[in-house]
């Protein structure tokens, strides 16, 4: 290993790498990032009114903190975002799973479910606001149409994907139709659930913004238009910036909940 | 005596005429309780229809498939089943796994674990018994498929090439551990190989199987006194019947892979 070259320790493909380069690599890249940003703007390079400086970012971050508007954005956001999701998870998830459990129900689902899906939800955002206004239930209709059909196809996915040897063996241990769904196909698609829940929460998340930017009275996608209006790209960028880490917050709550209900998947790992 | 029967069974797949498979036509075997029946034949020639016809997998097109009296139309615990692929449940562990088939009946708690501890010791993975299936070798996996199957004391067990995709090594520790098993329990086995010599070390009686479409060509007693160990297997009246079974399969190959 000592003797391998630079180049066959690192472009070797799939090769393993010492945990601290991979550490360092990571951080290097995010750093040069920033410390181009901070070069182009400190220097006047770039205009601050076109591209806050990092400092401006954070004051602003500050302000909205410190007179609670922020939090207040952020409260709102979440709410839609998590109260639209859950109700689409909910029905979306059993559904999918006897979708890809039983041919009779894909036949009769797939045909509007495939519709629905490629159907642009931002579509359909106009007609919402017609029918419910520009409040919590209008962005909540917009996550829950965007990501339930999604999720209904990918789950199915999954339950079609789960082997029929698997079935098959339970039938001969004894078990019914009935156990065959609760025992087997269940607990079977739980990994590629949750994967899906995972992928379909980022896509919610950008949903959940356009809804905000086209009619909302609070919200971050609200905050991120008043800034725009304001001509205070500081206030853009706090938006931005709030947005992305909450979307890593969930991620990696995803990953953590994974870990918790899926230890089979992580032994000896 | 609950004996497996078949009977003139003829099994087709496919829906038009023109691109039927028949799988096997006119077969006639019987195999009595606490047979170790073994069907040996070449790759697709319908021994895994067979099986599967036994197991209420699937139904025979023409013919009938009884188990004692019964017709067999289901599967059923009292016909237990060792697939190749192992097909255990990832999400469970080993003794978990073993438990499967007596959770499903609502066997005592205290009963389910105990049972499924002492097949979980018979097959040597006590020191396993919380690992997932993830963690473990292909030879362990199948002790816990066979573990699994014997839990909840069928009174047939149907075996499909359990030991394939086995090195020759573990393959061959794999049946002297079926062979003492089997010994104590005393269970009619349905056992499916290509193996020949896996087929004549393990069985009572070896029933060579045609190409396809499968019948039973050549019906083998296996007077080679138990208990068995590797040492027989170069024994001359192992040699003997082996050559006997080449024999016949070897015009069957040829015919399956239409060289003549």
């Amino acid at each position: 290993m000592s003797t391998m070259s630079f180049l066959d320790r690192y472009l070797t493909p799939k090769l393993a790498i010492p945990r601290k380069t991979e550490f360092g690599a990571g951080i290097l890249v995010s750093g040069t990032i920033l410390a181009c940003w901070a070069i182009a703007t400190y220097t006047g390079f770039v205009t601050r009114d076109f591209l806050p400086a990092p400092s401006d970012v954070w004051n602003s971050f500050v302000e909205k903190v410190s007179n609670g508007s922020l939090q207040k954005h952020i409260g709102v956001s979440l709410t839609e975002i998590y109260l639209g999701f859950f109700l689409s998870s909910v029905i979306a998830i059993p559904i999918g799973i006897f979708m890809g459990g039983f041919k009779i129900v894909q036949a009769a689902l797939e045909p509007v479910v495939n519709f629905m899906r490629y159907l642009p939800v931002t579509s359909l955002i106009p007609l919402l606001i017609l029918w419910i206004g520009i409040g919590l239930e209008e962005k909540v209709a917009v996550i829950f149409l965007g990501t339930f059909f999604q999720q209904i196809v990918m789950v199915s996915d999954v339950a079609r994907g789960v082997h029929a040897d698997l079935f098959n063996v339970s039938y001969t241990l004894g078990a019914t139709r009935g156990q065959i769904v609760s025992r087997v196909l269940v607990p079977a698609t739980l990994s590629g659930v949750l994967d899906t829940l995972r992928v379909t929460m980022g896509w919610a998340w950008t949903f959940l913004v356009v809804a905000e930017l086209v009619a909302a009275s609070s919200g971050l996608g609200y905050m991120i238009l008043q800034s725009m209006r304001g001509l205070d790209p500081a206030g853009i960028f706090v938006g931005i910036f709030v947005i992305g880490f909450l979307g890593l917050i969930t991620d990696m709550a995803f990953k953590w909940i994974k870990r918790l209900v899926l230890p089979w998947e992580y032994v000896g790992k | 005596m609950t004996e497996v029967r078949l009977e003139n069974v003829s099994v087709r797949f496919g829906e038009s005429k023109a691109t039927q498979i028949t799988a096997l036509e006119n077969l006639d075997l019987v195999i009595p309780e606490q047979q170790f029946a073994v069907i040996v034949g070449p790759s697709g020639c319908g021994k895994s229809s067979c099986l599967d016809l036994v197991a209420g997998l699937n139904r025979a097109t023409e013919g009938k498939t009884l188990f004692g009296d019964t017709l067999i139309e289901k599967p059923g615990p009292e016909r237990g089943m060792v697939p190749q692929n192992y097909s255990l449940f990832p999400w469970l562990t080993v003794q978990k796994n073993v438990e499967f088939g007596l959770a499903l009946n609502n066997t005592s708690k205290a009963e389910r674990e105990e049972r499924a501890a002492n097949y979980v010791e018979a097959v040597g993975l006590t020191k396993f018994r919380d690992s997932y299936p993830s963690q473990l070798s292909g030879g362990m996996k199948q002790r816990v498929a066979i573990a699994r199957a014997l839990a909840v004391d069928p009174e047939v067990l149907l075996m499909d090439e359990p030991f394939g995709a086995l090195d020759s090594q573990t393959r061959s520790v794999m049946q002297e551990l079926l062979l003492k098993i089997w010994q104590k329990e005393r269970k009619t086995v349905l056992f499916i190989t290509h193996d020949i010599d896996e087929a004549l070390f393990l069985g009572d009686v070896v029933y060579v199987m045609s190409a396809r479409p499968g019948r039973i060509i050549d019906t083998i007693p296996v007077n080679i006194k138990r208990p068995r160990d590797y040492t027989v297997t170069t024994s001359a009246g192992f040699v003997k019947l082996k050559r006997r079974i080449m024999s016949s399969l070897h015009d069957e190959v040829d015919k399956a892979l239409a060289i003549s």
